[in-house]
């Protein structure tokens, strides 16, 4: 074969900066390398030296589509190192600013970011022309997932209304009623959002991932869990790192996961989740992904959109049974002394699990933090299915080659700012 | 008429707030005027301006212009496009927002867009001197379009 390089723009539709190289020799996928050159950007040096109490304002800057995942763990660590366990309500309410999280954050990639590569447009706006009723529900999705945020969270980005221990005020049973009309349209337009996503032409692979998620019992895992895995793990938030490590890869600011003990890579997120707790949906969600013809367990990424318009469904309706049980926490927060020690902490971000643990001392000042993001877990097994897919598609013309691989990496939602930022692509053959 | 002044911005990042602070002063001094202020994702646009058919928009620039300068931006001719208000490579900026209202075919019947170029970004920091009197003066000047109800030209104070 002749040597050809291809190389294109910035690649669009993804959260930050990194770009996607190809090589292939005679036809065949000699390397796949997802490239993040976002820079780094020190959060776990910089949050040395501050007080305990200041980790979910600092962290949820992380990211402006996940910031309550950021919260949710850094909080989980803080009271799991000062030995303070939240009442149930305060938990259930977390759970609901969560769920306005899941909501607004997986509306915005199914229609905004994903969907498009479906129907063959090259971006929302495009779509929009065509398809107007879809995205017009999706901006409705949106707008309760952002009401919710904003009723329990003080605001639609960056929440400030959460604290180690609670929340510094606990929204009104009034207040939180004023968003449940909202839902209940939302919910209406989640169902149908699972039919148009199983509708959508999805390129056929099958693949054999390792999944890794939270699990809980008798509930979907968001806010907490022990972690499951395809292989049979169950882990307290301490092991994790006795279970996977962290590496350097000379083509990403963001690190590698693997799994300790064979390296393997594994993949966290919306596809984890299902297959490993999709028994603990909603009546209504499940029903809506038997539907869909999802099956127990998806194993083919593209069909991811689906599963995230499911995890909508589910989102919308757990919050309307979180709001129909509310009962305000009172006091909204209790009180945590800190103590020297080490807290672990996790949560289910929309992308996957995020896991985070910190030293502290006797003052609760931070002497050490660490921070594993789903993105950065996923980047080894993401460069994987990509090479599956150039394999399995490499006889198509570059300009439709890219697109299968673009569509690839965005069924994997990955959000290269938290994981370190644009994705541009280079295709070499040679 | 102008019915409605939406105010983008931060208000914790210096001149960012510019916008919003338009939004305050419109509030004070216009009671026909509706006004609502955005600090977050700017898809929201297509319902805040929902049932409005003269709305008037304003952000804050970065383009390297002396700061206090004000833009007028249109969707359309491209400067909207070109001037991309965003500063975050995850939600939506106010072009996308604009870009996706007119697909929609929700754009208002009039939109204009007016950005006031910051010079100082920093956290906690207060307008600019500059930033402040553009501030001012436009705010008085949407204030009293908003009362104006024969005029079908309207000129800011550029």
């Amino acid at each position: 074969m002749a040597e050809r390089k291809l190389l294109s723009g910035p690649l669009a539709r993804v959260e930050g900066e990194g770009s996607l190289h190809v090589r292939l020799r005679d036809g065949r996928v000699e390397e796949v390398r997802l490239e993040i050159f976002e820079p780094p950007r020190f959060f776990e040096a910089f949050l040395r030296g501050r007080a305990f109490t200041e980790v979910p304002d600092i962290t949820a800057r992380i990211c402006g589509i996940c910031p309550v995942a950021y919260q949710m763990s850094s909080i989980a660590a803080m009271e799991e190192a000062c030995g303070v366990t939240v009442p149930e309500p305060v938990r259930a309410l977390r759970r609901l600013l969560y769920c306005g999280e899941w909501i607004e954050s997986h509306a915005l990639h199914v229609f905004f970011l994903h969907g498009p590569d479906y129907l063959g447009y090259d971006s929302a706006f495009a779509m929009a022309r065509d398809h107007r009723g879809i995205v017009e529900r999706a901006l409705q999705l949106k707008k309760a997932g952002n009401a919710l945020m904003r009723v329990v969270g003080g605001r639609e980005i960056h929440p400030v209304n959460v604290r180690v221990g609670g929340f510094y005020r606990a929204p009104t049973r009034g207040e939180l009623a004023s968003v449940v009309e909202e839902l209940e349209v939302a919910r209406e337009f989640a169902r149908e959002s699972v039919a148009w996503t199983a509708g959508l032409p999805c390129p056929d692979l099958e693949e054999d991932f390792e999944f890794v998620a939270l699990r809980a019992p008798g509930t979907y895992a968001i806010e907490n869990g022990r972690l499951a895995s395809s292989s049979g793990l169950d882990l307290a938030p301490g092991e994790y790192a006795e279970h996977f490590a962290e590496h350097q890869v000379p083509h990403s600011t963001a690190l590698h996961s693997r799994l300790r003990g064979g390296g393997q890579a594994y993949l966290t997120g919306p596809l984890a989740r299902y297959a490993l707790s999709g028994d603990r949906l909603s009546p209504t969600a499940r029903e809506a992904a038997d539907d869909a013809g999802l099956g127990s367990v998806v194993r083919n990424p593209f069909k991811s959109i689906v599963v995230r318009a499911v995890e909508i469904l589910y989102a919308v309706d757990e919050a309307l049974r979180l709001v129909d049980a509310y009962e305000p926490p009172d006091p909204p927060a209790v009180p945590v002394v800190p103590r020297a020690g080490t807290g672990h902490g996790w949560s289910e971000a929309p992308r996957g699990m995020l896991w985070h643990r910190y030293a502290i001392d006797e003052q609760g000042t931070i002497l050490d933090a660490r921070i594993v993001p789903p993105t950065s877990q996923n980047q080894a097994r993401i460069e994987q299915s990509l090479a599956t897919v150039v394999a399995a598609h490499a006889a198509l013309p570059d300009d439709e080659l890219q697109h299968r691989c673009e569509q690839a990496v965005r069924s994997f939602d990955p959000c290269i700012s938290c994981a370190t930022h644009f994705l541009r692509l280079e295709i070499e053959r040679c | 008429m102008l019915t409605l002044v939406v105010g983008v911005g931060n208000p914790w990042r210096g001149d960012d707030a510019a916008g919003l602070e338009v939004a305050d002063r419109v509030r004070a001094r216009a009671r026909d005027v509706a006004v609502e202020t955005l600090e977050g994702d700017a898809s929201a646009l297509v319902h805040l301006w929902a049932g409005h058919d003269d709305v008037a928009l304003v952000d804050a620039a970065s383009s390297g212009a002396p700061p206090g300068t004000l833009h007028e931006l249109r969707d359309g001719d491209g400067t909207l496009q070109a001037a991309a208000l965003r500063s975050s490579t995850h939600a939506f900026g106010v072009a996308d927002a604009v870009g996706l209202a007119a697909a929609l075919g929700r754009l208002p019947d009039r939109l204009e867009i007016y950005a006031i170029e910051g010079g100082d970004f920093t956290l906690g920091a207060p307008l600019s001197p500059a930033v402040a009197r553009t501030v001012d003066e436009l705010a008085t000047w949407l204030a009293g379009a908003g009362m104006c109800r024969t005029t079908d030209v309207r000129r800011p104070p550029l």
